[in-house]
């Protein structure tokens, strides 16, 4: 649910919800951000190491004020287990992307090269285009795609950001 | 072996439930079933399913407990929407209990179904559908648990068709003791070190305020808050939602603040240094234009749900905590204090702006509302309907205790008072129960009187008959150049005859006197519902008011006042008869007389 396809609003923050892995969990958040008028920059649910529990990585818009309401609210979800907000502690961050781009025999040199110096891969060719992965931050896919844009994007896909603490901590 | 619905019944007797409100239907057929021959829970026939959730609501709030309503699938579950939104609003435990479409019918548009737990979740605590037997006792034990604790609140439990007529052995023993939700642990023990610093500053405050509010009374806390006002003399203002924590008669007690709260309550919170808020969550009925709101003040802000503290207006000191638990643990900190200069000028600010109204022959609602007080001692339940008289039984009502004031704050719902006086007439027969209410508000669920008449229920319901939609008149008249638009209720049925329809006792009164002798009457009828036609004044403002979005400064009060204060002692008004000894009478008469419910079924 990449809201924005390219740029992240000024402020964003990144949450984390552990829920717990039942049907209807997802309605429950989503409804929550709806309802309250917060904006959702991204939101991915994935399993975890316990299959009881998912993981929600949602990125927020919005001051520190919002955040914390934002926390607290989803804390109150009888199912949701724990919530952690990313803002005093380093984290990784990676977003996966998939970009079928138009390339067209003259220009498959550069779009190759752009490719190598971003380190994504093409998985994907016809005649006329590419269909390229790449992953990273968030910077880095924009950055890309902004690069790639002058050939002509016919279609992007993006899974939005998941964060992870480093070192010993966990969500 | 026993069905799913007889199972879900024993758990609600193992919760302490004796008393249901509902209304039968197709996927709740197996529920009444099991229902035809029990014997501890009594099931109270409604006549719509929205005043089924009032009345739980109501019994839940008349008794602190948590209050049960069960409706079929489809439009009965829907109807109870209202009721469940305005029950989450302020907080109020009510567990409902919905008939489903069979599981295997789900999702596929079958016949009386609709998905209400999707269209519930905004307005409830927490809901379940049910898929197996098997977890119906969890499931009610949950559901239960999560009404009950931390911020109390509605939760809705679906059950399909085919999950309760399964059947499945299983005895009470087997019921969880206590439910265990890893994902939900409320807390309730405030943070020592905060609690220390709370007592501190009011140690330390010139000009304290307590802003108490609905917390407070769910947490039963008002021997506390009235201890920590008593030791250190700190004056308190409720929000509506905390009338009765103490006793309005209670020299300390400044009423109610907020955007028609008293103008000395008002006063006090604008000047105070430090307000102390219990249980209050800083609505927009209350602040006003917030940076404008207690803008000299420190804040103390207690409160159960950590999303509160800090949602309008960020505290000085936070507490996370339950109010009963957290000012038990603060009170040894307290240090006592004398009647301040302070609250000298708070009295100040209350004999120049007192709350009157004009008496000029003619009746008025301020005067229904405090013959009513007078008559019952002060002592009955109050519930109200949503408009321009409960903003006046706000202010007139003086609440002796709490869980006797019963009204909508947060939704505002028109329609609750009749539904909610009957649920609070139920959980306390011994208890006279009146219910102040308007002529549009009383439209909304007139029907319920039939169910008072049927369960011989004496509650008074006194209709403030302005002809009009009060409240919205008055904000055409004051900000919308007096273009009263919709608002003229003329075309009204005649509420007296409407009620004798019914089964009840139907009254009307146009002056004082009239109202005196109405209410004597309607005191002495014990076996079904008085509806007292109240003709008062169409042209009639609530004062004082604070204009939406903005401050004390613009506090607008009576143009009259001063007048008024000279002509009207509210105080000196006698009462007709003995009413101390006649009230007891009616009392005991009640409690020999048993719960009129039983008898009525
Ligand atoms: C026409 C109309 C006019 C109104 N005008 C006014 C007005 O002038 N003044 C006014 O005050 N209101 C007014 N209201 C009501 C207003 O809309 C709010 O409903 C009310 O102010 C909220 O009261 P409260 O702050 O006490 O909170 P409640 O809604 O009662 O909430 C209770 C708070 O306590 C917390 N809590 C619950 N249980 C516990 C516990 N065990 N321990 C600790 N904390 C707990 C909850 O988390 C919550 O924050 C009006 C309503 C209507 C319909
Ligand atoms: C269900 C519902 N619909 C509409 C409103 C909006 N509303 C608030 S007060 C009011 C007028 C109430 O009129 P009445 O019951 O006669 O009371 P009065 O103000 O005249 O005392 C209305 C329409 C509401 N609160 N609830």
């Amino acid at each position: 649910m990449a809201a924005s396809l390219t740029r992240r609003a000024p402020q964003t923050h990144v949450i984390t919800a552990l829920v717990g892995n039942h049907p209807g969990v997802l309605a429950r958040v989503a409804g929550l951000f709806a309802r309250r008028g917060y904006n959702i920059e991204s939101l991915t649910v994935s399993v975890t190491e316990d299959p009881d529990v998912s993981r929600m990585t949602i990125v927020v818009a919005g001051d520190q004020l919002v955040l914390e309401q934002i926390t607290k609210q989803l804390h109150k979800l009888i199912e949701v287990i724990r919530v952690a907000d990313y803002v005093d502690a380093p984290t990784v961050e990676r977003e996966l992307g998939l970009i079928k781009v138009r390339a067209e025999p003259k220009d498959r040199g550069e779009i190759m090269q752009i490719v190598e110096v971003f380190r994504g891969r093409i998985i994907d060719m016809s005649d006329r285009t590419f269909v390229i992965e790449v992953t990273g931050s968030v910077e880095k896919l924009d950055k890309m795609a902004e690069l790639l844009s002058s050939y002509g994007i016919r279609e992007m896909v993006r899974t939005g950001v998941i964060a992870m603490a480093r070192g010993s901590r966990t969500a | 072996m026993k069905t799913g619905a007889r199972i879900l019944l024993e758990c609600l007797r193992l919760e302490g439930v004796r008393h249901v409100f509902g209304y039968p239907g197709g996927a709740a057929l197996p529920l009444y079933d099991a229902l035809y021959d029990e014997k501890q829970i009594e099931h109270i026939l409604v006549r719509h399913e929205q005043g089924a959730a009032h009345m739980a609501d109501g019994y839940a709030r008349a008794t602190g407990g948590v209050g049960v309503c069960l409706a079929t699938s489809g439009p009965g579950a829907t109807n109870l929407v209202t009721g469940l939104a305005t029950a989450y609003m302020d907080s109020i435990p009510v567990v409902a209990i919905t008939g489903q479409v069979r599981t295997h019918a789900i999702g596929k548009d079958a016949f009386q179904e609709a998905d209400i737990t999707g269209i519930t979740i905004p307005i409830t605590k927490h809901n379940f559908l049910v898929k197996r037997v098997e977890e119906i006792p969890e499931t009610i034990s949950k559901a239960f648990h999560i009404a009950r604790s931390g911020r109390p609140g509605p939760v809705l439990v679906d059950v399909p068709l085919d999950v309760s007529l399964a059947k499945m052995a299983w005895d009470p023993s087997m019921y969880p003791d206590k439910a265990d939700i890893p994902t939900y642990k409320p807390t309730t023990r405030g943070h020592e070190v905060q609690i220390r610093r709370a007592a501190a500053a009011l140690d330390e405050a010139q000009c304290p305020v307590l802003y108490v509010g609905g917390g407070a009374v769910l947490s039963g806390a008002e021997a506390e808050v009235r201890e920590l006002a008593e030791r250190t003399n700190t004056l308190v203002t409720t929000s509506l939602m905390g009338k009765g924590i103490i006793d309005e008669h209670h020299p300390l007690s400044i009423g109610m603040l907020g955007m028609h709260g008293t103008a000395y309550a008002n006063h006090a919170v604008h000047n105070c240094d430090l307000l102390f808020a219990i249980g209050a969550r800083f609505d927009d009925r209350v602040t006003g234009k917030v940076d404008r709101f207690a803008p000299r003040a420190r804040v103390v802000h207690i409160d159960v749900d950590p999303a509160e503290i800090g949602k309008v207006r960020v505290p000085e000191v936070p507490i996370v905590g339950d109010i009963k638990t957290v000012l038990a643990a603060m009170l040894p900190h307290v240090k006592p204090k004398p009647w301040s200069a302070w609250n000298d000028q708070i009295m100040e600010w209350k004999s120049e702006f007192p709350l009157v109204y004009p008496s000029d022959g003619r009746l008025y609602a301020e005067y229904v509302i405090e013959m009513m007080g007078q008559a019952t001692n002060w002592e009955a339940i109050m519930t109200t309907d949503v408009g321009q008289h409960q903003m006046w039984a706000a202010q007139y009502y003086k609440c002796r205790r709490p869980h006797q004031w019963i009204t909508s704050g947060g939704l505002g719902t028109m329609g609750f008072g009749l539904p909610a006086a009957i649920g609070a007439q139920v959980s306390s027969p011994g208890t006279r129960v009146l219910c102040l209410s308007g002529d549009g508000s009383f439209q909304m669920c007139t029907q319920e009187l039939m169910t008072a008449t049927v369960y011989g229920l004496p509650i008074i319901v006194a209709i403030v008959n302005n002809r009009s939609l009060g409240m919205v008149r008055q904000w055409q008249e004051l900000f919308y150049q007096e273009r009263y638009s919709h608002v003229d209720l003329q075309a009204s049925p005649d509420f007296v005859k409407l009620t004798e329809a019914y089964g009840g006792f139907g009254l009307r009164a146009e002056t004082p006197e009239e109202f005196r002798n109405a209410l004597s009457k309607a005191l002495e009828v014990r076996d079904r519902p008085v509806v007292i036609d109240c003709v008062v004044p169409t042209e009639e403002n609530v004062y004082p008011m604070i204009p939406a979005g903005q401050s004390v400064d613009e506090m607008r009060i009576r143009e009259n006042l001063e007048e008024l204060k000279v002509t009207v002692d509210t105080e000196g008004e006698e009462w007709s008869f003995d009413r101390e000894e006649r009230v007891l009478e009616q009392f005991v008469a009640l409690r020999k007389g048993g719960s009129s419910a039983e008898r009525g079924s």
